[in-house]
C-alpha cells in the first residue's frame, strides 16, 4: 500500500484470480487525502482455521481506512514482526517505524457452531496501551461485513467520529445496450461491493431516498409511462405505490420519524409540495404559489424543510417551518441554487450552486449565511450526506460518464466511484443500520 | 406562377378587354345588328328588329365569367398551397427553449398555430406534449421545468382553440436526451417540448 498524500491511486476492488471474491460493479478511485495522515499498521490477521478464508479481512479494513483519507497504512512487507494478539506485540518494532496505532487479529472457526470467531485488538504505540479488544462471531458469509464493523470501531476510537464503513448506498445506473435505455435501482455496501439490483426498467428511475430505519427505499419510477412514487423493502423487494396522481409524482423526502413524507405533485396546476402520511397516504398541500416547488429535505429535528423554489424568479433554496408552513428564502448568491440537504447537525445546508456555467456542490451555514463551494467537478447533482455527517456523496460527470464522487466535509478525503459500465447517478447514503 | 402574378394578369386581361370593348362600341354595334339582319334575310326569316347589343357589356360578361372561373381556380390552388404549408408546418413537432426558461420562441408560433388549426377542426385527434431539459442543474427541478415547458405549449394551443380534452402533458426532465454530448450544441437540442400525435 502506498502512502497517501494527494497521490492518485486506483484501487480495483475486484480480484479476478479469486473466484470467491465478489466483483464490484462500482470501482473506487482515490484522489485526495489528509495532509497529515495518522500512521496505522494493520498486521495481516492470522488464519487459525483449517481452511483459506473467503475474505482477506486486513485488506478490507485497510481499504476502508485508507479511503477515509485519515490514515497512512504501513505495507506488510515493511513490518518487523507479525503479532496476532496482545501478548505478541513488541512496541519497539512499531515505534521504530513511526507508527501511531497498531491493529492485530486472528480468526478461528467453530465447526460445531459453523461460525467464525474473529478477535482483534487496537494498540496506541506511543502510550503502549491497548485501546480496543473484541471478539466477534459471524457465519461463513459475514466476514466482509465484520471487517467493516471493525473499521468502524477503529475509526471511532481514533477520530472520535462514528464510522460509516458498514453502511450502504443506493444509486441509479443507466446503460444503453443496443441503443435502448436500461435503468437500474441498486444498493451496495458503502465501498461499492455486494451490489444488488432492486428494480430494472427501460423507463427512468430517479431520486432514491432511504427510510430512517434503513429498511426501505422510496423512489420515482416511470415504468407506467409517467412519474410515480413507490416504496420498496430492500430485503424482500415488496413494493407499494405512494403517489400516482395526474402530473408529477416526484421528489420523495422521508421525515426523520418515518411517519410522513413530503413529495412533489403538480395535480393542482404546477409543482407543489405535499405532506403525506405514509400509512394512510392522506395528503396535505403545503405550498401555494405559481412557481415550481420541489426537492424537499427535512431537518434532522423534523421541524423544518429545505426545498427548491423559483417563486422569486429563479431556482433558490428556501426553508419552511413545519409548524406554520411559512417559507423564507435562504440563498441570495448566484442565479441558480437547488436540491438542498441538511447537514448532520442541522446547522448547514448542502446544495447545488451555479457559478459561471459550472454546477457545484456548495454549503451554506444557516447562522451566518456564508456560502462555500466544495467541489471542482462541474456538472454536480444530488448531494447526499453520510449518517455521521462527515462525507458527501454526489453525482457528477467525468469524461463522458456519469460517476459518483465522495469527499469529506473537512477536506481530508476524496474519491470517485465510477460504474464499470454506463452511468451512475442519484446516490443516497443509508442511515446507520438498525440491528435487529 | 404565384398568386399575385396571376391576379395581376387577370386584372390586365380584364382591363385590356374593357378598353378594347369600349373603343369599338359604335362600329361593332352597327356591324353586329347589320350582320344579324343580313343573316336573317339570307335565310328567309323576317328581319329581326335591330337590338342594340352592347358589345362592351357582352365582352364584360364574358370577361366577368372568365374572371370568376379564374378566381375560383386560383382559390382552389391557393387552398392547396395553404394545406401543403399547413402539413409542412405540422411536420415540425419539436420546439426549443432557452436555458432555465419555458418561454416559447417566436419561430415556434407558425407551426403551433398549424397544430392548433388541425386539432380544433379534428376533435377526435389527441396529442401528448412531452417536456424535456438539458442535463445541467438538478434532476427533480428539471422534471418540473420540463413540465412547465410542455404546459406552455398546452396553454398556447388552448388559447388558439384546442380543447383540453385533446391534450395531455408529460415531463421527462433531463432524461431521454436526443443529444448525448456535454456541450452547448447538445444541450440546446435537449431543451425541448415535443408534440406526439396519438
Amino acid at each position: 500500500m502506498k502512502r497517501f498524500g494527494f497521490a492518485q491511486l486506483i484501487v480495483l476492488l475486484n480480484f479476478f484470480a479469486l473466484p470467491t471474491v465478489t466483483v464490484a460493479e462500482l470501482l473506487i478511485e482515490i484522489t485526495g487525502g489528509s495532509e497529515s495522515p495518522i500512521a496505522l499498521s494493520i498486521v495481516p490477521f492470522s488464519n487459525e482455521t483449517s481452511q483459506s478464508l473467503p475474505e482477506i479481512m486486513e485488506q478490507v479494513i485497510s481499504d476502508d481506512l485508507s479511503r477515509s483519507g485519515k490514515f497512512s497504512l504501513l505495507p506488510a512487507s515493511q513490518m518487523l514482526s507479525l503479532p496476532s494478539r496482545g501478548k505478541e506485540v513488541i512496541y519497539r518494532d512499531w515505534k521504530t517505524l513511526g507508527q501511531n496505532y497498531l491493529l492485530v487479529g486472528h480468526v478461528k472457526f467453530s465447526t460445531s457452531e459453523q461460525l467464525y470467531h474473529v478477535s482483534y485488538e487496537l494498540f496506541d504505540v506511543f502510550q503502549q496501551t491497548r485501546l480496543l479488544g473484541e471478539e466477534l462471531t459471524t457465519n461463513k458469509k459475514g466476514l466482509r461485513k465484520l471487517s467493516h464493523i471493525i473499521s468502524d470501531s477503529i475509526f471511532e476510537m481514533i477520530t472520535g467520529v462514528r464510522g460509516v464503513f458498514s453502511t450502504s448506498i443506493a444509486y441509479v445506473t443507466l446503460q444503453r445496450p443496443k441503443g435502448k435505455d436500461q435503468y437500474r435501482l441498486q444498493v451496495s455496501d458503502a465501498d461499492g461491493h455486494n451490489d444488488k439490483v432492486l428494480l430494472e426498467s427501460s423507463e427512468p428511475i430517479m431520486s432514491p431516498v432511504w427510510s430512517p430505519d434503513s429498511q426501505k427505499l422510496a423512489y420515482v419510477s416511470f415504468e407506467n409511462g409517467h412519474s410515480q412514487i413507490f416504496t420498496q423493502e430492500v430485503s424482500t423487494g415488496k413494493r407499494r405505490s405512494i403517489s400516482n396522481k395526474k402530473g408529477l409524482n416526484s421528489s420523495p423526502a422521508w421525515s426523520p420519524d418515518g411517519k410522513s413524507m413530503v413529495i412533489t405533485r403538480s395535480i393542482d396546476g404546477n409543482a407543489e409540495l405535499y405532506l403525506i402520511n405514509v400509512k394512510s397516504l392522506r395528503a396535505k398541500r403545503i405550498t401555494r404559489q405559481f412557481g415550481i416547488d420541489t426537492e424537499a429535505s427535512w431537518s434532522p429535528d423534523g421541524r423544518s424543510l429545505a426545498f427548491t423554489s423559483d417563486r422569486g424568479g429563479s431556482a433558490q433554496v428556501y426553508i419552511m417551518s413545519m409548524n406554520n408552513f411559512q417559507a423564507d428564502r435562504l440563498t441570495f448568491e448566484g442565479s441558480y441554487n437547488s436540491r438542498p440537504r441538511f447537514g448532520g447537525d442541522g446547522q448547514s445546508i448542502y446544495f447545488v450552486h451555479k457559478k459561471e456555467g459550472s454546477f457545484n456542490v456548495a454549503k451554506i451555514d444557516l447562522k451566518e449565511g456564508l456560502l462555500q463551494v466544495l467541489t471542482s467537478t462541474s456538472l454536480d447533482d444530488s448531494p447526499s450526506l453520510s449518517p455521521n455527517g462527515r462525507l458527501i456523496i454526489y453525482g457528477t460527470q467525468r469524461g463522458n460518464k456519469g460517476v459518483l464522487s465522495v469527499f469529506a466535509v473537512d477536506g481530508s478525503s476524496r474519491y470517485f466511484l465510477p460504474a464499470r459500465f454506463g452511468d451512475v447517478r442519484d446516490p443516497a447514503w443509508s442511515p446507520f443500520p438498525v440491528y435487529q | 406562377m404565384s398568386l399575385f402574378t396571376k391576379k395581376t394578369l387577370c386584372a390586365a386581361v380584364i382591363s385590356a378587354t374593357m378598353i378594347t370593348g369600349c373603343s369599338s362600341t359604335g362600329t361593332k354595334d352597327g356591324n353586329a345588328s347589320a350582320a344579324a339582319n343580313q343573316a336573317n334575310q339570307t335565310s328567309g326569316q323576317p328581319a329581326q328588329p335591330t337590338v342594340k347589343v352592347n358589345a362592351a357589356e357582352d365582352q364584360a360578361a364574358i370577361t366577368a365569367k372568365k374572371l370568376a372561373e379564374q378566381q375560383a381556380k386560383a382559390k382552389v390552388e391557393a387552398d392547396q398551397i395553404k394545406e401543403k404549408q399547413q402539413v409542412a408546418l405540422r411536420e415540425v413537432r419539436t420546439f426549443y427553449f432557452d436555458f432555465d426558461s419555458a418561454e416559447l420562441k417566436a419561430e415556434s408560433r407558425m407551426s403551433l398555430l398549424a397544430h392548433a388549426a388541425y386539432l380544433s377542426s379534428n376533435s377526435s385527434a389527441k396529442i401528448v406534449l412531452e417536456g424535456y431539459c438539458d442535463e445541467r442543474g438538478t434532476r427533480e427541478y428539471n422534471l418540473a421545468l420540463g413540465e412547465r415547458r410542455a404546459k406552455t405549449v398546452e396553454r398556447f394551443l388552448v388559447i388558439n382553440g384546442v380543447s383540453r380534452s385533446q391534450l395531455d402533458v408529460k415531463s421527462y426532465g433531463e432524461e431521454k436526451p436526443v443529444a448525448l454530448g456535454h456541450d452547448d450544441a447538445s444541450w440546446a437540442k435537449n431543451r425541448r417540448a415535443v408534440v406526439v400525435y396519438q
